[in-house]
């Protein structure tokens, strides 16, 4: 009689497994920041003292300068054309609205080459210039793209969607209703703009800023490649060209300061934009036109960011693969394995884990399994560079005591088994890819609501067949995207994958990025153009949705 | 063993002190019922009185605290054991109606017939839509259908399989009030049709009143009365009934023989015995039909406010004790808000609680 217990989906203490193995993965994932962490507590004072006087207050000035100047280039773009996407009327609207989310598929790094390559003294532009006017070097002026203010230039030039994406969906969320109510009231549409929709938008404009602000303190190919001295490339300097653990570290602690500001200010903005959204989206925003000189002027405002951060730098990307750099040949293809196989495992592995926490949360949702999922989550915030250190520190000091170990017994030296090769990568990777997988699961598990489980359960299935029957091809769609994200996201990552790759381990990011300092500009063009060829899909597959959820609500 | 008495056995569903709650905090506490074959039941309360929590014990998604619930005689809850939801035969039907979004109409219905043949699930499910009156749905997907004709698919669903009993969870909560009446007869006629007892959660008196044969009214766990819709309304057992039920003002009164009381609106008899000793303190439950507008009347009231519902007037009326009370008068008797009325009572049954 007493062969059917009670069922999985009522309180029971028999999924306590999922509950335990939850709090384990946050736990190995939280190694490389806590590993940072000590490290800056352990420090002695006497190197913190020589980075104080000697390289740290460039590395703020510097930082604080691009953070500064990023996040008003993103503003400044992002929130206008939102707008005029999301309320206004103009030719080439619909168009632009997913277009303009294309530089997305850019990582910044690869852009700087692209422009550094067109502008820069042998470039195209200024070699024309000088062929025109018969000038040579020195006799005219010309603004240098590697500076901090080409930094600041790419950087905007790719992380404005962030910006775009959320004030546009704050936009779109807020009623016709809201605007007109504002109007009835006595507000011209200017000054509606201002005092009502700008305000309404704002917790969902700092969300979408925050984010460009981590990607931009993440940032490493650009800065180190416009020799501009931030703390990424600090880190790795002072860790490669020294040697010196504790001072990478506590320049990591100084910059995990900064992201922990920007991480609550997401969190909390995040948390606002809950109350500002009425969670009805009208079905009728009347949007309004555009006409004459304001509509063409309003045209050409959204075009330029897709020209110059989309067209353009494609465009010559595409140019110098086909026509100018060498013909790419089998270790293209070994390169292009590399990249693919290890995009693939790792985004198997995240995806994998991320089903794991969020059923876990599903079936137990206490404290302490919430928490782990956020811990888990964390990694997206954190810099590839603090992943990196925080990822090789602990397996080299593992791999050292393992070699000792089986050197005493066995007298043979075993070599590195976790630090120099992929499972430190993948690990790494897991670490900084984690939130994305997470969030997309999420997603997809939140839909299929607890009553769905308890209808298949009354309608006769076991526990296992509503998992088979009801989550499984609910899940796909979320599960499929979450793989791809986290594939083109580690496909993008370069900082991480440089410090822990494996000895001659070359992936199409690394490559570039050797190319590129090797000023092989164009030869960098057939593994750049691949990244973001590869990164289009699911920048496609976003604005895809985006237009889909709008035609639903129309 | 002691043989069953003949009337236990025709029980679908029997509920003996069953506790429920989650760590530490009980839930539910003692609640006891039955249905009857075919019988519609409702739990009618408050939110978070419980009731859905009952509710989904019964379905076999929460564990017993203590007591049991047995179907046709056999236990199939206690605190050490629980039959499964999937082997229960009992059918839900959900708050937020929970069609699966990736199957089409035919598919949803079929889903709990997995073990059928073919051909008659097939029969079937043209056979439900056809009784819910949505012939011709069947290759459609869930997000394409109404609210109320989604409710009916969901309906359609839980049934297919044939239930012993049916619980539906505030079912109607989500729709409209012009759809909720047309979708409860015909809700009725289906499970009358089908020969299904029915278990019924909601906090809509009205919702209860036209579903069920048998009201269970709960309130912080406990289950207060039982009874028929009418019994609820005009035998109230508890306080809580008699105010959670119904428009109703509670009158300080005195009692003053067998079966009459006194009070501000003078002496008021019943028909039955109320069985409070004389000069006890009570509270005597008035509805608005209870006390009439009556210009011959030596008892008078001001009137406070007036709302006008088309065939009467509901007054709010200030007695010379200071009480405030409903009074209904015929849609002629218009009166303006501070005018002097006169009332008198008629009342069949004292119902009055000990004054608190």
């Amino acid at each position: 009689m007493v062969d059917s217990t009670h069922s999985s989906f009522a309180r029971k203490p028999n999924w306590n497994w999922l509950k335990i193995a939850a709090i384990f993965i946050a736990a190995i994932l939280s190694i490389p920041i806590l590993v940072v962490l000590v490290n800056v507590l352990i420090g002695d004072g006497e190197v913190w003292r020589h980075l104080y006087h000697t390289v740290l207050a460039d590395y703020v000035q510097n930082s604080l300068l691009l953070m500064l100047g990023v996040g008003f280039g993103a503003f400044a773009i992002g929130v206008p054309c939102a707008w005029f996407t999301s309320m206004c009327e103009f030719r080439g609207r619909k168009f632009l609205s997913w277009a303009l989310l294309l530089p997305m598929a850019v990582p910044a790094y690869i852009i700087a080459y692209t422009y550094t390559g067109v502008f820069d003294f042998a470039g195209p532009v200024q070699t024309f210039i000088r062929d025109v006017t018969g000038w040579s070097y020195g006799e005219y002026w010309f603004f240098e793209v590697r500076s901090l203010g080409g930094a600041i230039v790419m950087l905007t030039l790719v992380l404005y969607p962030y910006v775009y994406l959320m004030s546009r969906a704050a936009f779109l969320e807020q009623s016709a209703n809201t605007l007109e109510v504002s109007r009835t009231l006595g507000y011209s549409s200017q000054k509606a703009f201002f005092k009502l929709a700008l305000p309404l938008a704002r917790p969902a404009i700092v969300t979408g800023l925050s984010l460009v602000l981590m990607e931009t303190l993440a940032d490493y190919g650009t800065v180190q490649y416009f020799s501009v001295n931030t703390f990424t490339t600090g880190i790795l300097r002072t860790f490669y060209g020294f040697g010196d653990i504790a001072a990478a570290s506590q320049l990591a602690g100084v910059l995990l300061l900064f992201v922990a500001v920007l991480i609550l200010l997401e969190r909390y903005s995040r948390h606002r934009i809950r109350y500002h959204s009425s969670g009805l989206r009208k079905a009728t925003n009347r949007r309004i036109e555009l006409k004459g000189s304001r509509g063409i002027l309003t045209t050409v405002f959204c075009w330029l960011p897709v020209l110059f951060g989309f067209i353009l730098p494609v465009g010559v990307l595409i140019y110098w693969a086909l026509f100018k750099a060498e013909l790419p040949g089998w270790d293209f293809v070994q390169l292009a394995w590399n990249s693919f196989y290890l995009a693939a495992l790792a985004a198997l592995i995240a995806v994998s884990l991320s089903l794991l926490l969020c059923y876990a949360i599903r079936l137990n949702n206490d404290r302490s399994v919430r928490a782990s999922v956020g811990i888990a989550g964390l990694g997206y915030a954190l810099p590839g560079t603090i992943i990196a250190i925080g990822t090789i520190v602990p397996l080299a000091w593992l791999d050292h005591r393992l070699i000792d170990l089986i050197k005493y017994y066995t007298g043979e030296n075993v070599g590195l088994i976790f630090s120099g090769t992929l499972f430190a990568l993948l690990f790494a990777y897991t670490v900084r890819f984690m939130a994305v997988s997470l969030g997309a699961v999420q997603n997809g598990l939140g839909k299929i609501k607890p009553s769905m489980d308890m209808a298949g359960r009354s309608l006769g299935l076991s526990p296992a067949k509503v998992l088979k029957r009801i989550h499984m091809p609910l899940l796909k769609g979320s599960v499929l995207t979450a793989l791809l994200i986290v594939f083109v996201d580690v496909l993008k990552e370069l900082p991480a994958t440089l410090v822990l790759r494996p000895f001659n381990f070359n992936t199409l990011a690394v490559r570039a990025f050797e190319l590129a300092s090797d000023e092989r500009l164009i030869d960098a063009a057939p593994p750049s153009l691949m990244i973001v060829l590869v990164g289009l899909v699911p920048v496609i597959l976003l604005s895809r949705s985006i237009s889909s959820r709008i035609e639903h609500s129309n | 063993m002691t043989l069953l008495p003949p009337h236990e056995v025709l029980k679908v569903m029997t509920l003996t002190n069953v506790s429920v709650g989650y760590s530490g905090s009980v839930v539910v506490e003692n609640a006891s019922f039955q249905l009857s074959e075919g019988q519609i039941g409702c739990l009618l309360g408050p939110s978070g009185c419980g009731k859905s929590t009952l509710l989904r014990a019964i379905a076999g998604f929460e564990i017993l605290m203590s007591g049991d619930i047995k179907m046709d005689g056999k236990v199939i809850s206690t605190p050490s054991y629980g039959m499964n939801p999937e082997h229960r035969k009992i059918g839900m039907v959900f708050q937020d109606i929970a069609l699966f979004p990736h199957l089409t109409i035919a598919q949803n219905i079929a889903f709990g017939l997995s073990a059928w043949p073919k051909e008659s699930a097939e029969e079937r499910v043209a056979y439900l839509l056809e009784l819910v009156g949505l012939s011709g749905f069947q290759m459609r997907y869930p997000h394409s259908l109404s609210g109320g004709q989604q409710q009916r698919i969901a309906l359609a669903r839980a049934i297919a399989p044939k239930p012993k009993l049916l619980l539906m969870d505030e079912p109607f909560s989500g729709l409209d009030a012009k759809l909720r009446e047309e979708l409860v007869p015909d809700i009725r006629k289906i499970l009358q049709h089908e020969k299904m007892s029915a278990l019924l959660v909601t906090h809509d008196q009205m919702e209860a009143f036209s579903m069920a044969d048998q009201v269970f009214v709960m309130d912080a766990g406990v289950i207060h009365q039982t009874g028929s819709p009418y019994q609820i309304y005009h035998e109230p057992e508890t306080r809580f009934v008699a105010s959670f039920i119904g428009h109703g003002d509670f009158l300080p009164a005195t009692v003053c023989g067998a079966n009459c009381v006194h009070s501000a609106l003078g002496n008021i008899h019943g028909d039955l015995d109320h069985g409070f000793a004389d000069d006890t303190k009570v509270d005597l439950l008035i509805r608005p039909d209870d006390i009439l507008h009556d210009d011959d009347s030596e008892f008078v009231g001001v009137i406070v406010s007036k709302l006008f519902r088309g065939s009467h007037f509901l007054y709010r009326v200030k007695l010379s004790s200071g009480k405030v009370v409903y009074c209904f008068a015929s849609s002629h008797h218009d009166h303006a808000v501070g005018q002097e009325i006169g009332l008198s009572v008629h009342l069949d049954h004292l119902v009055m609680f000990p004054r608190e």
